[in-house]
């Protein structure tokens, strides 16, 4: 990193494309070509038979062909999907997953910045290094406590009760990755909001928050897609259906219409359908923030 | 502490501006702390206290001695629990390292189509558990899924209420959910593997095979055991996919730990037991990531995905 721009916008993967294009040409891989193709056919036939099947009716999905594309594609079992409330489970999961992912980079970015700014100050290592532990502890296995307090807080049965936890879980890891982030950007240019009499809060501000903001979308998508698929914390610190996220919603709406194939899957693809789109949309971006802090 | 300017000031400057400045870090620092101690730090101390009580979750908590440790360790059921969570966690490191291996390498050349493979191959990684579950629970039902349909006896067996069968499904299923994210991990390892080693080895004389097993498999090495420590480490707590697609069944045939932590604590009521099992899962995690960090020569970070 020689340069503020470079580490401002580090790409995961994908970078030296023009070098190494032909190497494989030269030399086929056969091997791995055939890994390859049939690993997407494993992984592609599945999801197209969830999308093809979800705009079938129910009597066509008996009779055809599962494989086949639908004769006379159908939006009902979206519309028996949406009456079953599940508009409002999308906004319990947005909610859940805004509420928590938002609090939880602003203050991992701060305490990340105070972390590189105090340098070897034995409190903020201390704080460091408790972070880094927690990189250790599995949700499953602190969740009894976390259902304690919860009920203690009288927060059972409420979003917050589940954006909370969520918050603390993310934080480790967003702290290690952002931290690391910071520590690329040249000590000089701190000396010099120094010199010019800026406040630490300034410099975080208007100093390490522009030059850190890749880092910090990595972070929250990372953080952002745990959190929307998160299913153990709603199951155990919710219980009424206005309450609900879509992951759960998804097994409870199955336990109910298990018969109802198509019905399921379109459930189920419309869960996925905002993270796809994300996906179309940013995939370079999406794919790094998923290695944040496994691939350097 | 950060660097003071160059003209050091006078003594009592220093200290207060010093004082001031890690001040203000303190206070940056001081939300993440609290909101990590308060959920995520006590907890772990408290599942740790609350498995020497006897608590049914909605009353009061009692203290219990050793009561739920000899319980839980002299419970066959725990023994089996353990023996299934490892046999998930060997069969599924083999099929998927190997795997993700080859797809890694393969994917790291620049070629456009494998470009347009990755874009695909990268989606099971963007869905949740829940959902994959329940997709493979529609798919391989005996009487309306993909079997039925195509009427292929091969495939219409009955994959989740066998004992054997269950436990292959579950390490597929496991293995299509997980192979995209190591082969991500793989494939840009693979990319920083400097090409002047591959063209030394080539005017060598070398074969593709022999720079396989002599540069890139000895340049992934840190690469793998972070890649099996997230397998190994993560298996343990496999928790949403196993509860929705067997519920630990048939019978306990695929009752992992974590599942045992929830039946005990959440359906059985016994929360001093689940306490248990949970502080088994913890000492199980750490050592199991020691381990293999000592194996990698104790340089690669051993972190793990929660929840993932």
């Amino acid at each position: 990193m020689a340069t503020t721009v470079d580490a401002g916008t580090r790409p995961a993967a994908g970078g030296q494309k023009r070098r190494s294009r032909g190497r494989g040409a030269r030399r086929p891989n056969w091997l791995g070509g055939a890994a390859g193709w049939l690993w997407l056919l494993i992984v592609i036939v599945p999801i197209y038979w969830i999308m093809i099947t979800s705009f079938k009716t129910q009597s066509n999905y008996f009779q055809t062909n599962p494989l086949a594309p639908p004769t006379e594609p159908t939006l009902d079992n979206y519309k028996v999907v949406i009456e079953h409330d599940f508009i409002r489970y999308f906004v319990n999961s947005a909610i859940v997953t805004l509420g928590a992912v938002v609090p939880a980079v602003l203050v991992s970015f701060m305490a990340a910045y105070a972390i590189v700014r105090a340098g070897d100050w034995w409190v903020l290592r201390s704080v460091n290094s408790l972070f880094l532990m927690g990189l250790a502890i599995p949700l499953q296995a602190a969740i009894i406590p976390v259902y304690l307090i919860v009920i203690r807080l009288h927060l059972y049965d409420t979003l917050l009760a589940i954006i909370l936890p969520s918050i603390a879980f993310a934080i480790p890891l967003s702290v290690l990755v952002l931290s690391n982030f910071i520590r690329d950007v040249p000590k000089e240019l701190f000396d010099s909001m120094r010199v010019d009499g800026a406040s630490e809060w300034s410099t975080l501000r208007h100093l390490a928050f522009p030059l850190t903001r890749p880092a910090l979308v990595t972070v929250s998508i990372y953080n952002g897609l745990a959190i929307w698929n998160g299913f153990l914390l709603p199951l155990i610190l919710t219980q009424s259906p206005t309450q609900r996220t879509l992951p759960l919603a998804l097994w409870t709406f199955q336990g109910q219409y298990s018969i109802n194939v198509p019905a399921v899957l379109a459930s189920v693809v419309l869960t996925v359908l905002p993270i796809l789109a994300l996906y179309v949309l940013g995939r370079r971006q999406l794919l790094s923030g998923l290695t944040a802090g496994f691939s350097k | 502490m950060t660097t003071l300017a160059p003209p050091a000031p006078p003594g009592t400057r220093r200290t207060t501006s010093r004082g001031r400045r890690s001040g203000s870090l303190v206070w940056m620092a001081l939300p993440a702390l609290l909101v990590f101690v308060a959920f995520a730090v006590v907890p772990l101390v408290g599942v740790l206290l609350l498995s020497f009580t006897s608590w049914d979750g909605i009353g009061v908590i009692r203290p219990a001695g050793f009561d739920s440790w000899r319980s839980t360790l002299s419970d066959p059921g725990l023994l089996h629990a353990l023996w299934v969570t490892f046999k998930i966690m060997a069969l599924s490191w083999l099929v998927q390292t190997p795997l993700s291996l080859l797809l890694g390498v393969f994917l790291a050349g620049h070629q456009r189509y494998r470009e347009f493979l990755a874009v695909l191959f990268f989606i099971p990684l963007l869905l949740s558990s829940a959902a994959i579950a329940i997709t493979y629970k529609a798919l391989l039902d005996p009487n309306f899924g993909l079997g039925a349909g195509l009427h292929l006896p091969l495939l219409t067996q009955d994959w989740l209420g066998d004992t054997k069968l269950a436990v292959a499904v579950i390490i597929f299923v496991v293995s299509w959910q997980y192979i995209p994210f190591h082969t991500l991990i793989y494939q840009g390892a693979v990319r920083q593997i400097p090409r002047s080693m591959y063209e030394a080895a080539q005017l060598d004389g070398a074969g593709r095979i022999r720079m396989f097993f002599r540069i890139t498999l000895p340049q992934l090495k840190y690469t793998i055991i972070t890649s099996s420590t997230l397998m190994v480490v993560g298996s343990l707590v496999f928790f949403d996919l196993i509860f929705v697609l067997t519920e630990g069944g048939p019978g306990d045939a695929t009752r992992v730990l974590a599942l045992a932590m929830y039946k005990q604590g959440f359906q059985a009521n016994l929360m001093g037991l689940a306490s248990a099992i949970a502080v088994i899962l913890v000492g199980l995690g750490l050592v199991l990531a020691l381990l293999l960090n000592r194996i990698g020569g104790g340089s690669s970070s051993a972190s793990q995905l929660e929840g993932m």
